[in-house]
């Protein structure tokens, strides 16, 4: 409990060395000296009194008690116990009636009425002040909150990129079950950046009303563009195909004329925002550094025998494998980091949905970045290093370009972008179901199940649960073909199920469980 | 047909001008200009404008006090030496006392340290005053005067008082010898002793290379709110608290310890310049004197300073409008602090910052070496240029006395 007093500082001041003074102060008048006069005395007996109670009490004795004895008045202005200071002593003592003895009895306190120019400043020990509830007001901190975010906005128009370019994705996609997983990533994503977007979709197999059902959730500008061909089941086949998907693309880049930066957003890439920031600093044409997560799932192997063979190999396989521009010393390209493939010969995936690593090309289109002009009809927008869209690609035919590298003459005039290839910003991932898996169109299941289970049966009864059978069957709406319509879509398969879909069934297993719990009629 | 040519050249002309307009106008919207109360003169030349003349006093006042120790060179009161340095090779020194306006006297008071690095106040006021009589005799300028064209480099804790404890300096109050001089020291208190009418108040010395080797980019945002890393309680010399800082820094830190946007400790981390340039408000409050370093940081590293500390006087007010950059709040109110700064409106705060990203005002707190334009060094002149002409009263007659050679505490009378 602190009385912090005049007592307490004298004795305070003849306690420690000469750091501490000992006349009073009187900053207007002269240096200060002992006055014996009968006030000093008076003061003298005082502070004896108060020193004799201390010792007798046991803790130190406040001549302010004094004060408040004899005070008629409240004291308002005191917020806590601990402390008080001497402004406010000087505020009790004027209101009492000794007013011109207690001038000379608080010396720390300048002398008001001596001088004209005074310092309302006084020096000597002060109250620590507490407010009564000293702990943070949640409307206050949302108010600093918002002052911060006003803050950093106007930091990123000071600082930041200015003029920010157009941004247009190019995505190929196709309906399938892991599309909506995909997409709605890829389209959240997109949502999130502080630039404008035009998204271009292109939709293996025609536009259909799912995809743009799922598209239209979104905020953005989106153009979607339905490709005749269907998606094949063999990953080259696929990747031929989106190639193809791309190119149409950008011919509706070319037709329209959009203005802005081409990127190729893979629907199940995973891209960091960083990675549009980098992406405005582009000229003509740029290259990133992308992440290559091939997987594998043998999950009928031991996982330990996986683990072994990757060590076996050398040291490269255990980090990230990574596609992407190469520099020298001087942060000039002079290579490219490309994908070998030749280690997962005959281990990769031929199939969607197999249980292989799906392995990527030599490099990849989502490493690129264009500037959209490159691939405009007229050949004034364009430097002389790039070639003309129609030179390289004859019709929507079969051809297949690998990658934007085919529309430069040049491939030393592209920018390396983010550190130099140094920093990745993008993931390249792909995770299929396998192709003939079924799932809720539009994700959304109909709610016409109409299987009643007596409430005390639980799901999990002694019976084994039916083994799942291989067949394909269609998904009805008959009434008797529920349950079974239940189990087909929720169960495995079959045990040589790609990972994606083990993951995907493993969830669908309790899915399934909820669904036939949320199926019984609760009494 | 000529008139509608000439009248299209005129539209397409004027256009034209106004949209250079709009471009000053966005240009402009980053920094603003600075004008105090002296009107818009940090980026004044004082070079022209005032002649000073450097007494050349023996070694024993400067060269040989900074051979002994060193450190002098670093501590925050090495204003001192370098602006020493910087009037020896500046354009304003003339070797001509005749022609002079102002005569400076190179004498390192603060340079006596401690093995800690805090100077030692107690043989100041006699290297002074023997300094003040080696020029009176040698030189006629300080009689004609009586020192009132004069000044001295005084950055100590309370200035020409001469002593780091306050009630200590009040009672020595300024050293009778420079009643008359003009002062340039770093406290700055209004209505003090230790503050004289016509003083000008610098910075405290910073070091220029250090701070800039610790600058981010600007464009990382900033996600502090409150900043402070120092002492709430100086433990060995006020162990209660209620002296060190009036009760102030204690006050704040009894009332937002536990406050998330306030990120104060008293830890001494690495990173605290970089932490300082990630944060909105950085508290600056007084300590046993009410000036400090962290004022010139806040404005280097661009954080709002939030000035605790009643009746301070702020480095060059009368040619920087602190009023508007910085935040101001009575020792009173520490304890409403989270509220007065939360209730700040968005465009007050974004002004400020825009007012301390004005490169003349950080400019203006420093002292490199060698001088830079618009430093701190310039800004002593120009405000030493701003009190010329001298009044008549300034020269007295011949015989005519107004010091007392003989007042001050018996221990100032000895020799040096």
């Amino acid at each position: 409990m602190k009385l912090l007093a005049l007592h307490q500082s004298y004795a305070n001041r003849g306690r420690s060395n000469s750091f501490r003074g000992q006349t009073p102060l009187d900053s207007a008048v002269d240096g200060g000296n002992t006055v014996k006069s009968p006030s000093g005395i008076f003061w003298l007996i005082l502070h004896c009194l108060c020193c004799l109670v201390s010792l007798v009490l046991g803790f130190r004795f406040s001549r302010l008690v004094f004060y408040l004895l004899f005070s008629t008045t409240s004291i308002n202005n005191l917020y806590t116990t601990t402390t008080t200071s001497f402004g406010s002593a000087t505020d009790i003592a004027e209101t009492l009636s000794f007013t011109t003895s207690l001038r000379i009895l608080s010396p720390p306190v300048v002398n008001n009425t001596t001088s004209a120019v005074t310092s309302r400043v006084v020096v000597g020990r002060h109250g620590i002040r507490i407010r009564p509830w000293p702990h943070p007001d949640p409307v206050e901190v949302m108010k600093a909150h918002k002052i911060i975010e006003a803050v950093q906005r106007e930091q990123k128009v000071q600082y930041g990129i200015k003029n920010p370019r157009t941004l247009i994705a190019i995505t190929p996609t196709y309906v399938r079950t892991f599309q909506a997983l995909h997409l709605t990533g890829l389209m959240h994503t997109l949502m999130n950046l502080p630039y404008d977007v035009v998204w271009i979709v292109v939709e293996a197999g025609g536009a259909t009303n799912e995809t743009a059902a799922l598209l239209a959730k979104s905020e953005l500008q989106v153009k979607h563009i339905g490709f005749e061909k269907k998606m094949p089941i063999f990953w080259e086949g696929r990747h031929k195909l989106e190639s193809q998907m791309r190119l149409r693309a950008l011919r509706v880049v070319r037709e329209e004329k959009l203005d802005g930066i081409v990127m190729f957003a893979d629907d199940s890439n995973i891209h960091s925002l960083e990675l549009f920031d980098e992406m405005q600093k582009v000229e003509w044409i740029g290259a990133v550094s992308v992440g290559i997560l091939a997987h594998s799932s043998h999950h009928d192997e031991e996982p330990f025998e996986v683990q072994k063979t990757m060590d076996e190999e050398d040291d490269e396989k255990s980090t990230l494998p990574v596609q992407g521009p190469a520099c020298n010393s001087s942060e000039r390209l002079i290579g490219w980091h490309t994908f070998n493939s030749l280690v997962y010969k005959g281990k990769s995936a031929n199939y969607i949905g197999d249980m292989a690593i799906v392995l990527p090309r030599k490099l990849e289109w989502s490493g690129f970045v264009m500037n959209s002009r490159l691939v405009w009809k007229e050949a004034e927008f364009r430097p002389d290093w790039i070639k003309d869209l129609d030179t390289v690609v004859v019709g929507d035919g079969d051809d297949d370009i690998e990658s934007p590298l085919s529309l430069v003459k040049d491939s030393s005039m592209v920018e390396p972008l983010g550190g130099c290839g140094k920093k990745v910003m993008l993931w390249w991932l792909r995770a299929e179901a396998r192709a003939d898996s079924k799932f809720p169109s539009g994700w959304i299941i109909d709610p016409q199940l109409e299987m009643t289970v007596a409430a005390k049966q639980t799901p999990w009864t002694d019976a084994p649960p039916e083994l799942p059978s291989n067949t394909q069957k269609v998904i009805s709406t008959t009434q008797d073909n529920t349950e079974k319509r239940a189990t087909k879509t929720r169960t495995p398969k079959s045990r040589r199920s790609s990972r994606g879909k083990r993951k995907h069934d493993s969830k669908n297993a309790d899915a399934g469980a909820s669904a036939r719990t949320s199926g019984e009629r609760i009494n | 047909m000529k008139n509608l040519s000439w009248g299209f050249i005129l539209l397409v002309f004027s256009a034209f001008l106004l949209n250079l307009d709009a471009f000053e106008l966005r240009k402009g919207q980053k920094t603003e200009r600075i004008s105090g109360s002296a009107g818009d003169v940090l980026e004044d030349d004082p070079v022209g404008r005032l002649k000073v003349f450097v007494y050349e006093l023996p070694s024993k006042y400067n060269k040989k006090i900074l051979q002994k120790d060193p450190r002098c060179l670093n501590h925050m009161f090495a204003a001192e030496i370098y602006m020493h340095r910087f009037l020896l090779s500046s354009p304003v020194r003339t070797l001509n006392p005749e022609e002079a306006d102002w005569f400076y006297t190179p004498v390192y008071t603060t340079c006596d340290l401690t093995p800690n690095g805090l100077p030692l106040p107690f043989k100041s006021p006699r290297m002074m005053r023997s300094a003040i009589q080696l020029i009176s005799s040698n030189w006629p300028y300080w009689n004609r005067t009586e020192g009132a064209d004069h000044f001295f480099i005084v950055p100590h804790d309370f200035g020409a008082c001469f002593h780091y404890q306050e009630e200590k300096a009040i009672e020595r109050g300024i050293l009778p010898l420079l009643q008359r001089a003009t002062l340039v020291q770093t406290f700055g208190q209004r209505n003090h002793v230790c503050l004289k009418e016509g003083s000008i108040t610098v910075p405290p010395y910073a070091p220029p290379q250090k701070m800039q080797s610790h600058l981010i980019p600007p464009s990382i945002p900033r996600s502090i709110f409150v900043y402070f890393r120092g002492l709430f309680y100086d433990v060995g010399n006020d162990p209660e608290g209620g002296y060190y800082a009036r009760g102030a820094r204690a006050a704040v830190w009894e009332n937002f310890k536990d406050n998330p946007l306030f990120d104060i400790s008293t830890e001494h981390p690495t990173t605290y310049y970089e932490d300082m340039q990630r944060a909105v408000f950085c508290l600056c409050p007084l300590g046993w004197a009410p000036w400090s370093p962290r004022l010139v940081e806040a404005v280097i590293f661009g954080c709002i300073p939030v000035i605790i500390a009643d009746d301070i006087v702020l480095p060059f007010a009368d040619a920087i409008p602190w009023e508007d950059i910085g935040v101001f709040v009575d020792e009173k109110d520490v304890p409403n602090l989270d509220t007065i700064l939360t209730s700040i409106p968005t465009e007050v705060i974004l002004r400020k910052q825009r007012l301390l990203a004005n490169p003349s005002m950080k400019q203006a707190m420093l002292f490199p070496h060698p001088a830079q334009p618009g430093d701190a060094f310039h800004q002593i002149l120009n405000g030493l240029a701003r009190k010329l002409p001298h009044d008549k009263s300034v020269y007295l007659r011949k015989g005519e006395k107004v010091l007392n050679w003989t007042a001050g505490p018996l221990a100032d009378l000895k020799p040096w």
